[in-house]
Order: C-alpha cells, then structure tokens, then sequence
C-alpha cells in the first residue's frame, strides 16, 4: 500500500458487515446510486482524505473523512450475477456507511 | 472509403469545424496568452508532459513484476515509490493501488462517477471508458464486457469490478501469458496492452516467432 494509507483510521475493520445509507442531496457525492442502500463488508481500511463534498465547493474538506474499500456481491446489487463470485467493490467514505447485521 | 467515387470526391478534404466547446478552449488559452499568465512555451511543456504519460510506462511496470518478484513485491507494497524507482513520475495521483490478477481472480477498473484513471501510469483514459455504455455495463455486466474484448471467463473465476469513486486509482497487473519465459523484458512489455491494465482483457498471448 502507499504511504498515505493508514489501516488503523476508522470505525469499522476488515470483514465488518456495512449498510449503504439511502440518501439523495445535491452535490458532489462520490457514492454511486446502485449501492445506496446496499449491504456489503469492508474489504480493506484505505485512511483518512479530504472530504470531496466540500473540496468540491472550495472548503477545506475537514473533518478528513475515512476511506474504505468496501465489497458487494454482484447479485446482493443487481439482484443477480452471471457467476457466484462475481463482486462489485467501490470506495466508500465512512459517513456514508452504517454496520449491518 | 469506398475508390469507386470519382476523383473530385477523392479529393475533398474532411471539414473540421471546431465544437462550441473546442472554441472555448481556444479562446481561453488566448486570453491567458494576451493577459501574461502563461506563454507558448508553458503550453508546450505541458502538452509534452501530456504526451509523455502513456500505458507505455503501465507495460514497463507490469513486464518488469512478471520477471522480479522482488520488484512485484514492492510495486503491490508501494506502487508510488515503485514508479519512482523506473523512472515514473506518479506522484501525482493521490493513492495509487495495484490489482494482481491470477488463474483464479481477474479484477476490472470503472470509474462510474466520471472518468478517474491511473493517467500517470496509462496516459489519457480511451474514450471507451468514459462512455455511459462501459459505466454502466462494467459494474452490472462485467463478464459480458470482457466477452466483448475477447476474454471469456469460467465461472470459477471471480471478477472484482473496482468503481474507483474516490481517492485510490487502480491499475490491474495482469497474468504473465503462458509461454514467454524467455522473452525479453521490452518483448514482454509488448504483450501489456493497455485494456489488460483497465482490465477489461488478459495480456496478449505469446506470438508465435515470425
């Protein structure tokens, strides 16, 4: 990993079970629709960066926010997947995210 | 184009009619121009840079991991430091994190917000990438876009679509293709094509020798 990565930032650790939030606001969100909502796990711990919904707008984007890589299984998504395996995996920061069951 | 034409046709030039915002463009670099922020020469420099980040320096990454384990190591450890240490300049990416693709695993990079690319490393995105239809279908359809570029997986295989929404850029190490033990490193540089860096194909096959 590279050197901004800290492992040790945030809430949730790897194979912690997260839940999507569902909400719709105007900005620069970097979560993408088709997983608002959604249950996936933390995959990796990727550290803290500059929140982009406030970069985008000329702030400072403090509080830094947690980044994670966060996996889905293609079907728990799409509703279905070519293949069992398949997964969808997509950065997500940490406001973006509840722990689920 | 079809010869059949007559030759008045065959010498007709294609008209470039510059785009509402092609005009723009050129109209604010001229303004920056008159105003003194920046001189031909900066634009140049730039253009150059543009020009010199291609998935030229992707291929030297991805040969030079295939035949140094050691340097596969640190280029999955620390990609930045990795570019460094040949030559490439990636400092400019925030985070910067390599996908080793095997027998077992093949890994694939969307960016469904927008156009995120590891530029540094493969030059300018293709257009492909940035089109609605590849965002879309590489996040729901993945196996299906590969199909297109001429990978068909089993089902054993697990493809790891990566949305790079955020801070991290991606870039997939491909698998060594079968059969090229004793290529040379720049022979083996030819056979990493950009598309297996996105990940949307293997590596090229061995060709056979001519």
């Amino acid at each position: 990993m590279g050197r901004a990565v800290n492992e040790a930032s945030g809430k949730f650790r790897p194979g912690d079970r997260v839940r999507v939030r569902f909400e719709d606001r105007p900005g620069h969100i970097r979560t993408p629709w088709y997983v608002r909502g959604k249950s996936g796990w933390v995959e990796r711990v990727y550290g803290d960066f500059h929140n982009p919904e406030s970069l985008a707008y000329g702030g400072d984007g403090l509080p830094t926010r947690t980044l994670y890589l966060v996996a889905f299984n293609q079907a728990d998504v799409f509703g279905a997947a070519e293949a069992p395996k398949d997964k969808v995996l997509v950065d997500i920061y940490e406001h973006w995210l509840d722990p689920a069951a | 184009m079809s010869d059949t034409h007559g030759s008045e046709q065959a010498l007709e030039h294609p008209k470039h009619e510059l785009s509402y915002y092609a005009k723009r463009i050129y109209a604010i670099r001229d303004l920056l121009l008159e105003k003194g922020v920046l001189d031909e020469k900066d634009i140049q420099c730039q253009i150059e840079y543009q020009e010199a980040r291609s998935p030229a320096n992707g291929a030297k990454l991805v040969a030079r991991a295939w035949t140094d384990p050691a340097f596969k190591a640190r280029l999955i450890a620390d990609p930045k430091a990795a570019c460094l240490e040949m030559g490439i300049d990636a400092t400019s990416i925030n985070e910067f994190v390599v996908l080793e693709n095997t027998e077992k695993v093949r890994h694939m990079v969307v960016c469904t917000l927008c156009s995120c690319y590891p530029r540094p490393i493969l030059g300018r995105p293709p257009d492909w990438y940035k089109s609605f239809n590849y965002r879309q279908r590489a996040v729901n359809d993945p196996r299906g876009v590969m199909r297109e570029f001429g990978l068909t997986l089993s089902d054993d295989v697990e493809v790891r679509v990566h949305d790079s929404t955020a801070d991290i850029r991606y870039l997939v190490l491909p698998l060594r293709p079968k059969g090229t033990e004793t290529l040379s490193q720049p022979d083996l540089e030819k056979l990493v094509t950009r598309d297996s860096m996105i990940g949307v194909m293997d590596a090229l096959p061995a060709l056979p020798k001519a």
